[in-house]
């Protein structure tokens, strides 16, 4: 399967998608470590992740796909939420959970 | 030029009233992610361009500007994006 569409599979089949370094045990990036204490904090358990230290083609393929130049990034409900950055700034302003909610 | 220099000069495009770039780099040093030679920059950017944008589209703006420099010289930027106003 294409890898765009390998991903588009994955980001539609799961509620919350966290593409990151490493995995929500071991997190090997302090951004991706980042996301992942935030998802924990808002008891978000079950979020399906992809280690793209161990998938070459998702790594690339998933900064096309959002035309998003770094790792890690949130989809919510197939929707591209943004990075460390913007996941933590909607963290502290509420969104986050206003959108893992709806 | 040395990175920084550059990033700045890239990042001229948005009219910045304020540009503070911070090398993070050593911070990093050494981790699996940070192989590739890229570094780590921490950015703080106050440009009337950013008004009435989302904090993801202030983002695509920065990563836009950068271009190239986002593939193999920036390995991770933090960044803040602010208007004037909200400063």
């Amino acid at each position: 399967m294409d890898v765009q569409e390998l991903i588009k599979q994955q980001v539609t089949a799961h509620p919350v998608v966290l593409y990151m370094k490493g995995t929500p045990q071991f997190p090997m990036c302090g951004f991706s470590g980042n996301a992942v204490r935030i998802l924990n904090a808002l008891g978000v358990k079950d979020f399906f992740s992809v280690d793209v230290l161990s998938n070459p083609e998702i790594r690339q393929g998933i900064k096309d796909y959002a035309n998003w130049p770094t790792i890690p990034q949130l989809y919510i409900n197939g929707e591209f939420i943004g990075g460390s950055d913007i996941v933590s700034e909607m963290y502290q302003s509420g969104e986050l959970q206003a959108l893992l909610k709806g | 030029m040395n990175r920084i220099e550059r990033i700045r000069a890239q990042l001229a495009s948005l009219q910045p009233l304020r540009i503070e770039v911070v090398d993070d780099s050593h911070l990093h040093a050494g981790h699996a992610g940070a192989r590739d030679g890229g570094g780590h920059y921490r950015l703080h950017i106050v440009s009337g361009q950013f008004a009435g944008k989302s904090t993801l589209a202030r983002h695509r703006m920065i990563y836009c500007a950068l271009g190239e420099m986002m593939k193999h010289e920036i390995h991770a930027l933090n960044i803040r994006a602010d208007t004037p106003e909200e400063l």
